[in-house]
């Protein structure tokens, strides 16, 4: 027994749904699970969303989120099997033995509380240290993490350190009980590239000195291979595969975990500019109403016909903001903006029906780009009638192609899009711009919000779609990655300045400047060993550290 | 249709058992309205079901015409404010800036004004005829709905299918018919409920003061003026409209919360 913290055994987890128009129903959603941890090692759970990864990780507390209830097997926590234990049995463990790390701190720590007050609490409400010994075993924990000033951070409220800092203190919250168990739920999901190394050290090295076993879920198999011995891929509550890490990234013997490894093989032929650039942007600096900072600062990109710029950058660089500015949403305090060859008004009042039919904009977030109150064939034809006039038989016929052209088909068109998936929603969007028949797209991390292999499938088909319609896309994104697969022009932006402009052959070999050494090299890569290497590597300390 | 809770179904029948009496009243009535037709205040029989009333008309009668009234001022009002309430509010919402400023300021004046003290100076000055009871009950409640409209609307307005639709070009009343409306009746639907039931107490508390509906039209609070003094007798006349009104302010409000529910859980709902 000594050799196994945590053994579950056949774990399955059901919740009930509520159908529109019927009687609530029961379902499973963990068919299943079996797996088991040693002291000291950590277990990689990994899948899209709803493959129930993060169920499992409660589940491994014995705790059943938001009407989710644990339906069969167990689960033994240092030989005792949890599940049959009683509510104060339960309250022993949490926060002692077992602790968790979640997804957003921000959202999970208190704002009016002091962090130290909220990192001790655990520690000392389940009695495992006095008071003053929690502190002082808070304080080793934040300098082991790495936050600056450790011996005062906890003075702080959550709102007086940065997202990265705040994750650290979340994960010294979860250590400071010295339990045998954290179960890591997508703790560096939230963060920007260069934070997330920052973070993801910090972590692996805090399991390392502790001697604490862990349980690592998340979505992004090149961050898991960094941290973990085993690795187990989950789809729809179904163990995939379960084996140790070496095996999974070198040798995956399953179709989804070769998919998985491999995605993002897309080749993209960098183009060379051509004649007239479509989009020009002059000398643009911008600063929001009401307030005294300049957001973006003297930026000068150009857009080719038929192409791809991507603009690359970390939260707060200002890339979203250039795309408020060339929508017209937020005019610019000085700069202005070249079109199609004409120049164009810099408010959106001033923009004639032609200047907005041609340049469209793709969002983040397709479920709150969609009225759900239409349906996708309204949603789609509402631009055909708008612009074109479209009516009937003419307006449907061209909603169908459109809807074969995104690869969803007739049988789509009644659907609201509440009954879409996250991918179709953002294919539904692809296609409402498309109607427009634009000379541009702006493309606002569009596949930031979906799962790998989904987002894949968007990039591809805007790939294919920029060939049938020899469409533009200025495409927005901190995902470099996806910039390596589908650009031909990139800027680097960094604090509201365009750091590195030019063709992506160039951007993307050296020499570097530094800001865009320290971005390339956090991109995680698909390779054991990778973190100490980009580690070791450093030169530039990042943003939001 | 079907899987409609007992709930909603008792509310539906008596809603629709006070609408259709007041519809057909002229065929329901065994007796005219002002028809002086017996005793002061019989006690039920079968030619009278309810009895009389303080100078002998036929209760039931009264009743179901004064119904028709009650009802009749009650709805129109009712639509009226919020036709004119949720059209400002979201209006008030889109453009934002001093158009919206200009608005909410105005009507947090009116409503600092308590509504039945304003709606009885307005009543007192102006010709007391139906329409212009329900051009002050309208316009009074309208600033409760404009306030709820456009508290929802700012919501709805920041999302980006808004924003889509602005980068488009569409006008201003396509954004407010077309893409914040529909997603803002589940909670319009049960405030209209409420506002009408409101409306009906608004109406009888008028006509019980005297500043309502006029003699010799009929409605629930008139009756009740009129029978108040039967009361110290024993004699239940007065309690009749009251209870009327009761019945209909809980099973109107069964329906709107049965609405309420299916609009939510309709497929592209909220949630």
């Amino acid at each position: 027994m000594s050799d196994t913290l945590l053994k579950v055994r056949d774990l399955k987890i059901g919740a009930t749904i509520y159908p529109p128009g019927e009687r609530p129903r029961d379902i499973e959603i963990v068919h299943g699970v079996s797996f088991d941890l040693a002291p000291g090692k950590v277990l990689g759970l990994i899948g899209e969303s709803g493959a129930g990864k993060s169920t499992i990780g409660l589940a491994s507390m014995a705790y059943g989120r938001g009407g989710v209830k644990i339906t069969g097997g167990a689960v033994w926590v240092n030989g005792r099997d949890i599940l049959k234990g009683s509510h104060k049995d339960i309250r022993k463990l949490r926060g002692a033995e077992v602790t968790y790390v979640s997804q957003s701190a921000a959202a999970s720590f208190n704002p009016a509380k002091k962090i130290m007050d909220q990192v001790v609490e655990a520690a000392v409400e389940q009695k495992k240290f006095s008071r003053k010994e929690a502190e002082a075993r808070a304080r080793v924990l934040f300098a082991k993490l790495g936050l600056p000033d450790p011996d005062n951070i906890g003075e702080r409220y959550p709102h007086q350190v940065s997202g990265g800092q705040l994750q650290r203190c979340m994960t010294a919250l979860a250590l400071c009980p010295e339990p045998d168990l954290v179960v890591f739920d997508e703790p560096t999901t939230a963060l920007d590239v260069t934070t997330q190394i920052d973070v993801l050290m910090a972590i692996k090295e805090a399991i390392r000195d502790t001697g604490v076993a862990a349980l690592y879920i998340t979505h992004d198999l090149a961050v898991v291979a960094q941290v973990s011995d085993d690795i187990m891929v989950l789809r729809m509550g179904n163990t995939v595969e379960y084996g140790n890490v070496d095996q999974i990234i070198n040798d995956p013997q399953e179709e989804y975990t070769k998919a998985l490894v491999s995605v993002r093989s897309i080749e993209h032929e960098e183009k060379a500019p051509t004649e007239e650039p479509v989009l020009s942007v002059r000398n643009i600096t911008a600063r929001y109403k009401g307030t005294q900072f300049d957001v973006l600062h003297n930026v000068n990109v150009d857009l080719y016909p038929g192409q791809t710029l991507a603009v690359v950058g970390e939260s707060g660089s200002g890339k979203s903001t250039l795309a408020r500015v060339i929508t017209g949403l937020l005019p610019p305090r000085e700069g202005e903006i070249e079109f199609a060859g004409r120049k164009l008004s810099p408010d959106l009042k001033g923009r004639s029906r032609e200047d907005l039919r041609e340049l469209q904009m793709i969002y983040q977030m397709a479920d709150v780009a969609m009225n759900p109150r239409q349906t996708v064939g309204t949603i789609i034809g509402r631009p055909l009638e708008f612009y074109f006039g479209m009516r009937g038989a003419e307006k449907k016929k061209r909603i169908i192609e459109l809807l074969d052209e995104i690869e969803l088909g007739e049988k789509f068109m009644d659907r609201y899009p509440a009954e879409l998936s996250g991918g179709q929603k953002q294919r539904v969007c692809i296609a409402r711009s498309l109607a427009a028949k634009p000379k541009m797209i702006i493309c606002d991390e569009v596949t930031s919000a979906l799962d790998p292999l989904v987002a894949d499938g968007i990039l591809k088909l805007l790939l294919d779609l920029q060939k049938i319609e020899d469409v533009a896309y200025l495409f927005i994104t901190h995902d470099l990655a996806t910039v390596r697969a589908i650009s031909d022009n990139i800027a680097v932006m960094y604090q509201g300045k365009v750091q590195r402009y030019g063709g992506k052959s160039k951007v993307l070999s050296p020499p570097f400047d530094d800001y865009t050494d320290l971005l390339l090299s956090s991109v995680p890569e698909m390779k054991l060993g990778w973190l100490e290497e980009v580690i070791a590597h450093r030169k530039m300390e990042s943003a939001g550290n | 249709m079907k899987n409609i809770p007992i709930s909603a179904l008792i509310g539906l029948f008596f809603t629709a058992l006070y609408f259709l009496g007041a519809i057909f009243a002229p065929l329901l009535a065994p007796y005219g309205v002002g028809e002086v037709v017996g005793d002061v205040w019989e006690p039920s029989s079968a030619d009278y079901l309810l009895g009389t009333d303080n100078i002998g008309r036929d209760l039931l009668s009264r009743m179901i015409y004064g119904g028709r009234t009650t009802i009749f001022i009650a709805t129109a009002a009712t639509v009226l404010s919020f036709t004119l309430g949720s059209v400002l509010g979201f209006f008030a919402a889109v453009m934002g800036g001093w158009i919206d400023q200009a608005l909410s300021r105005f009507v947090d004046l009116v409503m600092s004004i308590p509504t039945l003290i304003f709606a009885l100076v307005v009543l007192s000055v102006a010709p007391v005829t139906i329409p212009m009871l329900i051009l002050v009950m309208g316009l009074l409640d309208a600033t409760r709905v404009y306030r709820l409209a456009r508290a929802v609307a700012v919501d709805i307005e920041v999302m980006d299918y808004v924003e889509a639709a602005r980068l488009r070009g569409e006008k201003t009343a396509w954004i407010i018919f077309r893409e914040i409306l529909p997603n803002a009746l589940s909670p319009l639907i049960a405030e209209m409920g409420l506002r009408f039931i409101f409306a009906v107490l608004f109406v009888s508390t008028l006509s019980f003061l005297g500043l309502g509906v006029q003699p010799p039209e009929a409605d629930w609070g008139g009756i009740v003026k009129e029978n108040k003094e039967g009361i110290v007798y024993g004699i239940p006349a007065a309690l009749i409209p009251a209870f009327a009104i009761a019945t209909l302010a809980i099973s109107v409000n069964l329906v709107a919360d049965w609405v309420l529910n299916r609009t939510t859980s309709l497929k592209g709902g909220r949630g």
